[in-house]
């Protein structure tokens, strides 16, 4: 079963509890439990575990100097491309490690060790997103003293990942030219929250008959406070302007 | 989504907050959920009854609260209802980045005994 999704409940050994009372009320109140006994006042976050450890992560980070992205879009819009070209393009510059979570195989982290990058792979097995626990132990694994730049490549998936702060600082979500104009509307979370947005494949743009200005009002509407960028890693048409981005924010 | 880990974070809370207190037992649980937070109430009652069957809180009766979006609009300094990210003024028009109230995931109280 997966634990974030909920995916495969329903089958195997899995029983839903009988419940036959009805809960679905949206602020009316009328439900047929008992209330009774004591009732404490909680008033918490559910998400405070992982949003306390992403504090410590990032204070950590801070305080080794690194400038800490997370890397995050559906599967397929060429994050590992642009994580390798980015580091592969900074050497001089900054210098840059790598965690890479997925769900199977490690494909991903031995494309970026081919290209001598340092790198270590998360592998979540039914997770469906990167959380600040696994992000701080993956990270002990690095000697982050040699490096300047820490880039977190998320698990491929633009819903359950924009919950999860993982002590970065900046969010980079890409957007490859190939998915469609209208990715920003679809998944508003994970758009919002973005501190930066990333058009991918931007060579491919004609043959998949990408709408430039569609694009970039979607995201214009919900990455409105987001450092936009339009590039293909594969080419290396647009990467200046991102690297220089990168080299301002690692030293502001 | 991700609902079985968060509806397991609030049987976590839930428990942790009973023993706390001394109580054998939970027998009520609200969240509240604003609606733009990306998550499905149906899904989350759907994961309660499977992460909390083996725990104290096992038959604990769940109420969900949403909490609707509210937007603020900086040029006419108020706050107006909005129904997802894009948060458009209805008095000026602007387009509003600030998200007041929306995104709650929260764990408001807990029934023991």
């Amino acid at each position: 079963m997966c634990k974030e999704c909920g995916c495969g409940l329903g089958g195997g050994d899995v029983k839903i509890g009988g419940h036959s009372h009805e809960h679905d009320h949206e602020h009316g109140h009328h439900h047929q439990h008992e209330h009774g006994g004591q009732t404490v006042n909680l008033n918490r976050s559910l998400m405070e575990k992982n949003d306390r450890l992403a504090e410590r992560n990032r204070g950590f980070f801070h305080a080794k100097k690194l400038l800490v992205l997370n890397v995050v879009s559906s599967p397929g819009s060429g994050k590992t491309t642009f994580i390798r070209e980015t580091a592969a393009k900074l050497t001089r510059k900054l210098r840059v490690g790598v965690i890479v979570g997925d769900l199977a195989t490690d494909n991903d982290a031995a494309e970026l060790r081919k290209a001598k990058i340092p790198v270590v792979q998360i592998t979540t097995g039914t997770v469906c997103h990167l959380d600040a626990e696994m992000v701080s132990k993956a990270a002990a694994q690095l000697d982050l003293d040699k490096l300047d730049v820490l880039v977190i490549e998320n698990v491929g998936n633009l819903v359950c990942p924009a919950d999860y702060d993982l002590g970065e600082d900046l969010r980079v979500v890409l957007l490859s030219v190939t998915e469609g104009e209208d990715k920003p509307l679809k998944y508003p979370p994970m758009f919002h929250s973005a501190n930066v947005a990333v058009v991918t494949k931007s060579d491919l743009a004609a043959a998949a008959g990408f709408n430039r200005e569609q694009a970039l009002a979607n995201l214009k509407r919900i990455s409105h406070h987001a450092h936009v960028f339009e590039l293909s890693a594969k080419t290396g048409e647009g990467m200046k302007a991102w690297l220089n981005f990168l080299v301002e924010q690692r030293t502001t | 989504m991700h609902e079985v880990s968060i509806m397991a974070e609030a049987v976590r809370m839930a428990v942790e907050t009973a023993q706390a207190s001394g109580a054998q037992r939970v027998t009520g649980v609200r969240l509240r959920v604003g609606i733009l937070s990306g998550v499905v109430p149906e899904a989350m009652r759907f994961a309660w009854d499977v992460v909390s069957r083996d725990t104290i809180a096992g038959g604990a009766w769940l109420e969900i609260e949403t909490v609707p979006a509210v937007c603020w609009c900086a040029t006419c300094e108020t706050e107006f209802a909005c129904v997802d990210f894009f948060g458009e003024c209805p008095r000026c028009h602007n387009v509003s980045g600030e998200l007041r109230r929306g995104r709650e995931l929260d764990i408001a109280a807990v029934e023991m005994n």
